[in-house]
């Protein structure tokens, strides 16, 4: 699909998609979650970014740290993609239903 | 909890409700946009099998078949409801459904009401439904089907 939410996109990316299936399970520090990945620690961090920009993932202080977990505002974002999708659609499906009379 | 959350749309065809309906289903293909597919090469058709239980799926430039879901009601030129069995990441599972339902009704012989309603996108942040039970409220616990279905590589 070229045409997503931000929250569609943001999930587009492997690694990215594993950073959030993880947080999906539970709330985990930065450190946590590169722990079970091939990737560094500073590249969660920059996965995390993207999926907070996206309303996907948010975060908690606990004392100096941040404990990372799933934002539900993410399926908000994802209807409002949808939303726009179907718009687009069902706009396209009166036209062709409208021209089709000169074919017939 | 997530509340049930849909999208609703009211449109007016100028067509007679037969022509709408079969535009909709038998025509897809017409009007679906092409930018908004799974498979890996072009959008090259898009296909509802005309019966109860029938798949809804792409064909793409090279041959391959791409499910998207399936038919959950079949009532021509009144009703049809699809299962758009597509993952927040595009992925098919079976075990994941959200409802696609279009209604048809004649204003007059050359025009169409059509009513259309996605609805269950509560799933998106469920899993799949028979997951739901075992699972704690809201987005917290999410998906083994999630995880199993987007299948990414774990380490």
């Amino acid at each position: 699909m070229t045409h997503q939410s931000a929250g569609f996109a943001a999930l587009a990316d492997p690694t990215r998609r594993a950073v959030f299936e993880r947080l999906a399970r539970r709330p985990l520090s930065v450190q946590q979650i590169a722990d079970g990945l091939p990737v560094s620690r500073p590249a969660v961090s920059q996965h995390l970014k993207v999926l907070a920009a996206a309303g996907l993932v948010a975060h908690d202080r606990d004392g100096t740290r941040r404990v990372y977990r799933v934002d539900l505002r993410g399926i908000a974002a994802m209807r409002g993609y949808l939303d726009k999708f179907w718009d687009h659609a069902l706009a396209a499906f009166k036209t062709a239903a409208e021209q089709e009379e000169t074919d017939d | 909890m997530i509340d049930a959350l849909s999208i609703q749309k009211q449109l007016v065809v100028e067509a007679p409700v037969e022509r709408a309906f079969r535009v909709f289903t038998a025509n897809m293909t017409t009007w679906w946009p092409k930018s908004h597919h799974i498979g890996a090469s072009p959008l090259k058709t898009c296909v509802i099998e005309p019966r109860d239980g029938g798949r809804w799926y792409e064909t793409t430039e090279d041959g391959q078949e791409c499910t998207w879901g399936k038919v959950l009601a079949w009532d021509p030129p009144r009703r049809l409801v699809l299962a758009w069995q597509l993952t927040a990441t595009y992925a098919y599972d079976p075990d994941f459904v959200t409802e696609v339902e279009v209604r048809f009704t004649a204003l007059s012989p050359t025009r169409t009401q059509v009513d259309f309603e996605h609805r269950n996108l509560e799933r998106f942040g469920e899993g799949a439904p028979k997951q739901r039970d075992s699972m704690n409220q809201g987005w917290g616990q999410i998906l083994d089907a999630y995880a199993t279905a987007a299948a990414a590589p774990e380490a």
